[in-house]
Order: structure tokens, then sequence, then C-alpha cells
């Protein structure tokens, strides 16, 4: 018997901030709503420390709970509302809730001069019991729900300057886009409930793995639809369009729901059902290449963006997409340990760039920055950090579970040119994150340093923010730093900590885990490719330290040589002006000609305005009857007399 | 001798239709209320007729009723008849067509 782990509390804590600062926030002091807001996130956070000691302690993994069974049962299908932890579900949980309760505390300080703090605390909450509900649920259906609720909480906040028609349009965009994902997972459940008869996580696996003879078919389709819908939400190609958009939310909603866990969701559902992928090499190798595709296309838009969020946004794509890469070729554990490790350092680059946007007072675009360097020391040692870890340098937290899944890619069969796309992505990456360094904190000032200065409290020069936003940037400073360790691969005299621990789930699902014992050819090839991994990158932040750096106009040469290339890229491969002429532009015709002017207008408007045109012209009419006048009333009545008589007389036999 | 029914019938119907030209021509409100109780009448007689051709009484108990009921509506007519000339200082119908005082 196994002590209770009480998952069940998980979830409703952050929904009780949410119900509290929801409901009432409005009217309370803005420190109660910070103090709801914190505590309940903290314990949570409490909790899966808690849970993780106890897990230790020896409760045996995968752990179910299940509330209401059946939840929903319906002609012979049934689904519970349960929770399951697994080890997968703990690194989701710590991450979930260690770096949402640190991006809380953050947006105390970030957010002290909004409007609407009670509202953004709330929501924050939300998105915590969504994201929660997500990674605990044991069946599909329940996940959806999660997936679901935080692609809401996602919308809500996109859009949470609601009166600026960008943030609303970035949400309304997010929001449909997401929707397209969404009806594949939903086709994927379907298809699921129509060949297993449940939507159970443990049922439908232990149904494939049962069945050695099922392969490809109706799982690939399931797989391939279930892709749709982690492409969605991961922000992948072909749905990644409403990531760079989402930036219009507040920072600390790009940091924590845009870049460290809601878009992980995909990576974390393609995780959950390995299994099934397993089954289906067509989709393994669609993954592969989508998820190496999307890193080497976002991070070469990446390059030119000069707004400072976009930049992260587009190398968020693009380090989802070397997760993808990761789960394509089957290295889930390095999927999931590149989740942990960008959720660390992605989450950090966002806060630090918050905290130089409000160091600034709203100024975004890197062009107008420059110089930050002495003004915001703490920003700018742990922005250092952030981007040497995404850079992939030794031996920050990105170095590990890059190189992991590169290596990964590199041994996977037919994966070289999957290598080769991810390496370049590496010195890409490497090269865009230093450009956005050199063109924040170095270089001389171009701002106005008399007339910048955030919000309320006037023109005292450019400083940094309070404590409360200084302490999440350190810690996840040194998270960006030591969080890789866990990951130390054998090959460097580690013990790759997280392969293992996750070993249980996806042990036999991936055929690329290195044995035990590496052999000498192993770890020096694994030493090759880590180096050669770090010559890109280094190569990169060498090429950004020249032409934004030491030569500054190098970077204007290159941008007049190559002119082609240079406005293609600018202009973000017009994905977003072609998506409006072969989708948007063709449904919004069809909506306002058709189903706007033909259906709304003409058939329902038109049968309204049929109706009462008939109505008022028969009152019209029989309105004169009612003259008022007694002896035409007579008449009528004598008429009607007459009238009856008539019938009554000469009809009625004829009846 | 017995007169046949057909010319009893005849006369109430006459005095019917005459009751009812007049309710239908006349403006004057007490000449169309004379109207009235000259239909009423024209059924009296019709239905005496009847009562004496089958030789039922309840005809002629029908015809207490019918004159029962026409003097109590003489009585309240007549005084919405006064109550109205007092308001309107006239007795034509076709000038009281507002449907109100």
């Amino acid at each position: 018997m196994t002590p209770s782990l009480h998952l069940w509390l998980l979830p409703l804590l952050p929904l009780a901030g949410f119900v509290i600062n929801g409901i009432v926030g409005r009217r309370l002091p803005k420190a109660f709503v910070s103090t709801v807001a914190l505590l309940f996130p903290a314990a949570a956070f409490a909790q899966v420390l808690w849970i993780v000691a106890q897990v230790h302690q020896g409760v045996a993994l995968p752990y179910l709970e299940s509330f209401a069974t059946p939840w929903i049962a319906v002609s012979g299908f049934h689904a519970n509302f349960s929770f399951l932890l697994d080890q997968l579900t703990l690194v989701m949980l710590l991450v979930v809730t260690g770096v949402g309760l640190l991006i809380h505390i953050y947006s105390v300080g970030y957010m002290a001069a909004e409007d609407g703090y009670w509202r953004f605390f709330s929501y924050m909450n939300l998105f915590l019991f969504f994201m929660l509900t997500l990674v605990l649920s044991a069946n599909f259906l329940l996940m959806f729900v999660g997936w679901e609720g935080v692609g809401l909480v996602s919308y809500l906040l996109i859009g949470f300057y609601y009166s600026k028609d960008s943030a609303a349009n970035a949400g309304k965009k997010a929001f449909i886009v997401n929707r397209i994902g969404d009806f594949g997972f939903l086709l994927a459940m379907f298809l699921i409930i129509a060949h297993f008869g449940t939507l159970s996580f443990r049922q439908v696996f232990a149904d494939i793995s049962a069945h050695p003879e099922l392969h490809g078919g109706f799982l690939t389709a399931i797989a391939l639809l279930l892709l749709l819908g982690a492409t969605g939400k991961s922000a992948q190609i072909p749905l990644y369009v409403w990531l760079p958009d989402a930036m219009e939310g507040p920072t600390p909603v790009s940091a924590l729901i845009h870049a460290a866990t809601m878009v992980t969701a995909g990576v974390y559902m393609l995780a959950r059902a390995h299994v099934l992928f397993g089954r289906s090499p067509l989709a393994l190798t669609i993954i592969a290449v989508i998820g190496a595709a999307t890193a080497f296309f976002a991070a070469t838009i990446g390059i030119l963006q000069t707004d400072i969020k976009r930049v992260l946004a587009y190398s968020t794509i693009s380090q989802l997409g070397y997760m993808f890469l990761a789960c394509g070729v089957t290295a889930y554990s390095m999927g999931i340990f590149h989740l942990v490790t960008h959720a660390f350092f992605k989450a950090l680059l966002f806060l630090a760039a918050g905290s130089v946007i409000h160091a600034l007072g709203g100024e975004q675009d890197m062009r107008n920055m420059g110089g930050l360097r002495k003004k915001l020391p703490v920003t700018f040692w742990t922005m250092t950090a952030a981007v040497l870890a995404i850079s992939g340098l030794f031996p920050f937290a990105g170095f590990f579970s890059k190189d992991a899944i590169l290596a990964a890619s590199f041994a996977a069969p037919n994966g070289k040119a999957l290598w080769a796309v991810g390496l370049v992505t590496a010195g890409l990456t490497s090269f865009y994150m230093f450009r956005l360094w050199y063109m924040t904190f170095f270089r001389t000032a171009r701002y106005d340093e008399a007339t910048t200065g955030h919000g309320g409290h006037g023109s005292h020069g450019v400083h940094e923010g309070p404590w409360s936003m200084l302490v999440p940037l350190i810690i996840l400073g040194v998270l960006s730093l030591c969080g890789g360790w866990i990951g130390w691969p054998a090959a460097l005299g580690g013990n790759d900590w997280i392969a293992h621990f996750l070993d249980p789930i996806f042990a036999g699902a991936t055929n690329v885990l290195p044995a035990a014992a590496p052999t000498a050819a192993a770890v020096q090839l694994a030493r090759i490719l880590a180096g050669v991994s770090m010559a890109v990158a280094l190569f990169g932040w060498w090429l950004a330290d020249l032409m934004y750096r030491r030569k500054p106009q190098l970077a204007d040469d290159a941008a007049q040589n190559a002119k082609a290339l240079y406005t293609l890229i600018w202009n973000k491969y017009w994905v977003d002006q072609i998506y409006g002429a072969v989708i948007v532009g063709p449904v919004l015709a069809f909506s306002r000609n058709v189903l706007g002017r033909g259906i709304e207008t003409g058939i329902i408007d038109g049968a309204n305005t049929a109706m009462t045109v008939t109505a008022s012209g028969a009152s019209s009419v029989i309105r004169r009857m009612q003259s008022g006048n007694i002896r035409s009333y007579a008449g009528w009545l004598a008429a009607g007399a007459a009238a009856v008589l008539v019938v009554v007389l000469y009809l009625a036999h004829s009846f | 001798m017995t007169v046949p029914i057909v010319w009893y019938l005849i006369l109430s119907a006459a005095l019917f239709c005459i009751g009812v030209c007049g309710f239908l021509i006349k403006r004057n409100i007490i000449t169309i209320f004379m109207s009235i109780e000259l239909m009423l009448n024209a059924v009296n007689l019709s239905f005496v007729t009847f009562a004496n051709h089958w030789h039922q009484v309840s005809g002629q108990i029908f015809v207490f009723f019918v004159m029962v009921v026409a003097a109590a509506e003489a009585a309240v007519g007549l005084a919405i008849i006064i109550a109205l000339f007092r308001s309107r200082n006239t007795l034509n119908v076709d000038r009281i067509d507002l449907m109100k005082l």
C-alpha cells in the first residue's frame, strides 16, 4: 500500500488562486493580490518537492490516482478522471511549478505599474492549473482539457493589453492557428476511440505493445494527427506563425507560456505517446524533418529581427524544433532534457529582456538599445549565462542537451543530414543570440537617457528593476549554468542522470540510447561531435562579435551584397503574406460574400424581414376594420351572420 | 281555420330584417336601440310560433327569458346612452368613434 500523493490537490492550488484573484482581486490591494498569486503556486511547488521526496523514499512509479470513475461513460466507452505520475510527469511538474513560481515572483515587480494587476495574476494562476492538468492527466481526454485550457489562457494573456489592436489580433491569431492543431488532436482521439475503445494512456499503449503486428496504417494516421496538434501548440512548421505575434503579451507571459511551458506541451505529448509513434516510422521521419526544418528556418529569421522579444520568439521556435528533432529520432529523453534546459535559459532570456524593456520604459527595438552592460549589471550577467547556454557553450546547460540531440540524430539511421542541419542551426543560434547580446549591452547607447525611464517615476535614468525581478533572474542564471549537468554525458565523464531517470518510460522505445558501458569508439565519436558543435557555436560568436561590435558596417555591407536573400529573410519568407493570400484571404472572402452576404443577410435576415413585412402589411389591412364606427361594426356583424347563414343553408350539405 | 306557420315565420323574418336595416342605417342611437328591440321581438314571435306548432311550452319560456333580458338591457343601455349624451352632447353614433370617453 503506497501512501497517497494527493495529486488532486496540485492543480487545485493555483485554481484557488485564480478564483480568489479573479472574483475579488479587483477590490483588493495589490499586496494582497500578489500574496495570493504567489502563495498558491508556491504551495504547488512545495507539494511537487514533497512528491519528489516521497518518490525518493520509494513510492512506486507510475502512480495512478482516479477520482471520478467513470468520469464519462457513453455506450461502452469510459473515460476516467485520473492523474498519472511517472518520471516524465515528475520532470514536467518540476519545470512547470518551479519556473512558473519564479516567473510569478518576477511578475510582481514587472507588472507593478500596470492596470489589471489582479487580472494578470488570476490568468497566470489559471494557466498553472491547466498546465498541471495537462501534464498530470492519465488519458488523452483530460490532457485535451488541459491542452485547450492553456490555449485559452494563452489567448487571454496575449490579448492582455486588449485595447491595443495588434495585441487583440495576435490573441485571435494564436487561438485560431491553435484550433487547426486541436482539430488534428480531436480527430486523433476519435481514431483512438474507434480502434482501442478507450483513451487511457495505459490501456492504449498496453494494447499497442500487446500487438507487435500493428504497424503503420491507422497508427500512422493517429500519429500524424497528433503531430498536427503538436505542431500547433509547439509552434512548428506549418503552424508556427502565431508564436512571434504572441510577443504582444506582457514579457513574463512570453517567458512562462510562450517559451518555458505551454509551447513545450507538444513535445511532452509526443514523448507521452512515444509507444504509438514508435510503430510509425513514417510519422517519426516527418517529426524529425519538421523539427530540423523548423529549427533552421526559424533561426534564419531570427538573425534579422530587431525586436528583442521577436528574436527570442524565433529562437524559441527554433529550439522547439530541436526537441521535435530529438523525438523524431526517438531520443525522447534528450528531447525532454532539452525541454528542461530550454525552460531555464529561455525563461531567463525573456525575463532578462523584460528587465531591459522595463528599464527602457517599454522600448523593444534593439536598434535603440546598446551600452546597457554597466547600467544593468545583474541583467547583463544573467543574460550572458543564458546566451552562453542557448548557444551551446560548455559547460552551460544548452551545451549538454543540444549536443545530446545532435549526437542522437547523428547516430540515427539516415540522420546525417538532420545532424548537419542541426549543426548549422546551432551556429546560427549562437550568431543571433550574440548579435542580440552585443546590440543590447555593448556599443554606444542609442536611447535618449533623459526621456527614457520606466513608467510612473519620471526620468531618473536607466536602472535595474526591484529585487522581485532580480532574484528570479539570478536563480535562473544559476540554473542555466548548472541545469545541464543532470545530463552530463557518459562520454564526457558524467553519468547522464536524466536519461537514466527517464529510462523506465522510454526504454525500448528508443534506438539511440547509448549502451551502459560505451565503447571507446563511441566515446571518441561523442567527443568529436561535441567538439564540432562547440566549434560551430564559437564561430557564430566570433562572427557576431565581428559584425556587431568590431566592424558594425560589415553587417550593412553584407545586407547590401546579398540583397535578395536579405529581403527574403527580412520579410520572414513572406510566410504570413502567403498564408494570408492562400488561406486567410479566400476564407475571409467566402465568409464575407457567401456566408455573410448570402446566408446571413440573404436567408437569415431575409426571412426575418419577409415575416415582418408580411405581418405589418396584413395588419395595415386588418386595422381598417377597427374604425371605431359602430355602424361599420354592425355591418360586419350582419355580413358575418349572413355568411354563416349561407354556409349553413347551402354549403353545409356539400361537406 | 288555422293560419299556416309559414305566415308567422315570414312576418317574423320581415320584422327581423326591418330591425337589421334600421340597425345598419339609422344614426340616432335611440333608434338603433329600438331596432335591436324589434329584432328581439321578431325572434320572440318565431319562438311562440314554434311552441304553438310543436305544442311544447319551452318556446314560451324562452320568450319570457328574452323579455326579461331585454328589459334589463334597456335599463342598462338607456343609462349608458344618457351618460354618453351628457359627455358628448350628441346621439349620432358616427360621431362617437373614438373608442374612449
